[in-house]
């Protein structure tokens, strides 16, 4: 193996002068290479794109959270039943929250919480909100831009102040552009002062523990006023629910004990809740999950785009038998003077591949633009990965040496005399 | 083996090759024998059928015979593979053709260069000797024009530099001037006698007399076997 590029250059210039004399049938010999390629870095544009978000919005949750949530069990709705009122009680309670806190190791800290839809008044407008009642730590694990005033804080959990903090979606509808902090709200029966707002975020494939019509108090506001237990009217009978805390996010120490925490957690529930009414999410699973589909997309399309190249290369080395037959006479020359069999293979290998990593910079090109043009037609979100690139551009190295050989030796099992007399 | 006697540049020993076609034994050159001196001029003659090509062909390290040996340049030839072969046709051989054989996509400065490629020579050195050569077949006002753009005179005068390229220890020509009109011939033959003067050793093979009276040896070939050799 000679590595000098002076030795190689003369068939690398060889190689030019045959695909740019022969125009039209280069290029249609390319467009396999073009799409191949093209199509390889324009998919995984689009799933890199598609998964970049996906897995944002699972970061969002906070990968090293352990979300706990109450869940209304099925079964027990007890059909056919006479009494007027139903009060179910279920759900996570205050002591779940402290065992938690206490028993399971790895945990840093845990912020329970219960929401309940109530009516939000402001004059004579209303609004239909999700009162938050829950600990100021929520502002820590829950993660979003003040944007006005402040969060809750512990003053407003001991204190008898009523205060509450306000979503950007609920100031512009409930508000409408009023003097904002320092306003009060009616909340159910209570008056509450609004101390701040915050952005919440919405949109992404997963559940955040939030939502833009949310409205924060404190737990204690929430107990004092409200109680934990709710009742409605649900055609002509009165149901009710007692409820201690809807959820509990738990946040660990380290992403390492994420899951033995959850684990951990799951199995101490359970030895306290006969009923199956809590459900624990992971995030970081969720983040395994989508890296996982993640994988499996990229296996797909990898077998796309392998058949694709596949499909280019045949076409290459078609044109390219076609090619040894045409120059059977240069061949003959050359081993004439005296080059050996395999000076022969490198030249028609380095023609081959001057073919197929011409098409492979086209196809370069028209992968870059696709998702560009994705973008910025639909909006998608798309990422080009460098990756992506190298491994396209390897590709069509690689197609042009394998699918090269074949012709490259069958120019050089050629009679030299044989070769020599070919017209 | 191998032999020492450097006055002999060519010597073959009871050459034969046979061919098998069809199950019956084609005796193309059936037992030749004959020596060609260093700076000698020697053609090859003899009718189409004759074996002259077959001979031609091993002289030119393309065949091998079927028996005996052939040393070209004190090696012999018979028993080398073909790597061997084509190093040996390299180094010691100078190929024209009759119709040329220059390589079409290649410039002129190009196909003299082919050979020095092969043989490893430095790109500048490449360039430096394939000027000279087109010097001394007077082609340098045509060094970057296609073979295409060429008379056949022309051509083969690039041939000849390009067979001249690695400085061969013999000359090869197949015909050299049949494909040219004879004001044309008269300017190549001219080139081999020259080149002869210089001391290179020179063989022709032709079936035109003509041609045939320049060389200053001469073999006549028929029914694959020398029927005349005259110094």
């Amino acid at each position: 193996m000679n590595l000098d590029l002076t030795y190689y250059w003369p068939f690398i210039k060889l190689g030019a002068t045959d695909v740019w004399r022969h125009k039209t049938r280069s290029f249609l010999t390319m467009l396999g290479m073009v799409f191949g390629v093209g199509s390889v870095i324009a998919m995984l544009a689009v799933g890199e794109g598609a998964s970049q978000q996906a897995l944002e919005s699972i970061k969002r949750l906070g990968s090293q959270n352990i979300m706990v949530s109450s869940v209304k069990p099925a079964a027990s709705v007890s059909a056919g039943s006479t009494q007027a009122t139903q009060m179910e009680v279920y759900g996570l309670l205050d002591e779940d929250n402290a065992r938690i806190k206490e028993t399971v190791p790895g945990v840093s800290d845990t912020v329970p919480a219960r929401m309940v839809r109530r009516a939000a008044r402001y004059n004579d407008r209303a609004l239909d909100l999700r009162v938050v009642e829950t600990v100021p730590a929520w502002f820590d694990v829950v993660k979003r831009p003040i944007l006005a005033g402040r969060v809750l804080k512990d003053e407003d959990c001991t204190g008898r102040a009523n205060v509450c903090v306000l979503t950007e979606f609920g100031v512009r509808n409930l508000l409408a552009g009023e003097k904002v902090v320092g306003q009060h709200i009616r909340l159910g029966s209570a008056l509450f002062e609004v101390v701040g707002i915050v952005k919440n975020e919405t949109g992404g494939s997963v559940r955040a523990p939030d939502s833009d019509a949310d409205v924060y108090i404190s737990m204690d506001a929430g107990r004092r006023i409200f109680g934990i237990a709710s009742i409605r009217w649900v055609s002509g009978t009165r149901q009710g629910e007692k409820l201690e805390l809807s959820e509990i996010i738990v946040r660990m120490k380290s992403t390492a004990v994420v899951e033995p925490g959850a684990k951990a957690i799951a199995a101490m529930l359970k030895h306290f809740h006969k009923k199956p009414d809590f459900k624990i999410d992971v995030p970081l699973s969720l983040l395994r999950e989508a890296e996982k589909t993640k994988r499996t997309y990229n296996i797909v399309l990898g077998a796309i785009a392998g058949i694709s190249l596949l499909v280019g290369g045949i076409g290459i080395m078609n044109i390219m038998l076609a090619s040894v037959t045409e120059r059977t006479k240069e061949i003959g020359i050359r081993r004439a003077i005296g080059a050996r069999k395999s000076r022969i293979v490198v030249q028609f290998l380095i023609n081959t591949c001057v073919l197929s990593i011409t098409g492979g910079a086209v196809g370069v090109v028209v992968g870059v633009a696709i998702p560009f043009a994705i973008t910025l037609f639909s909006g998608m979100p798309t990422l080009i990965r460098l990756y992506s690139m190298v491994l396209a551009f390897g590709i069509s190295v690689g197609t042009g040496v394998v699918f090269g050989l074949y012709p490259a030796l069958r120019a050089a099992s050629l009679d030299p005399i044989e070769a020599l007399r070919h017209e | 083996m191998a032999r020492d006697d450097t006055s002999e540049v060519v010597r073959l020993e009871d050459v034969k090759r046979h061919y098998m076609v069809g199950g019956e034994t084609v005796k193309a050159l059936d037992g030749v024998s004959f020596t060609i001196g260093r700076g000698s001029y020697w053609a090859i003659m003899g009718p189409s059928g004759s074996g002259k090509s077959t001979l031609l062909n091993i002289l030119g390290c393309l065949d091998r015979p079927t028996h005996g040996h052939y040393w070209l340049n004190g090696v012999d030839v018979a028993g080398m593979n073909d790597n061997q072969l084509s190093d040996h046709r390299l180094k010691n051989l100078g190929f024209v053709f009759q119709s040329f054989h220059l390589i079409p996509q290649l410039t002129v400065l190009e196909n003299i260069e082919m050979p020095m490629f092969y043989l490893g020579v430095s790109p500048a050195e490449r360039r430096r000797r394939a000027r000279e050569l087109a010097e001394r077949v007077e082609m340098t006002h045509r060094l970057n024009h296609l073979p295409a753009e060429l008379s056949g005179g022309q051509r083969q005068r690039v041939a000849v530099a390009r067979a001249l390229a690695n400085d061969p220890a013999v000359l090869l020509a197949d015909e050299p001037t049949g494909n040219l009109d004879s004001a044309t011939s008269i300017q190549i033959m001219g080139l081999f006698q020259e080149l002869y003067e210089q001391g290179k050793t020179v063989i022709v093979v032709t079936h035109e007399p003509d041609i045939d009276a320049y060389a200053k040896s001469h073999i006549l070939v028929k029914d694959g076997l020398i029927k005349k050799i005259a110094n």
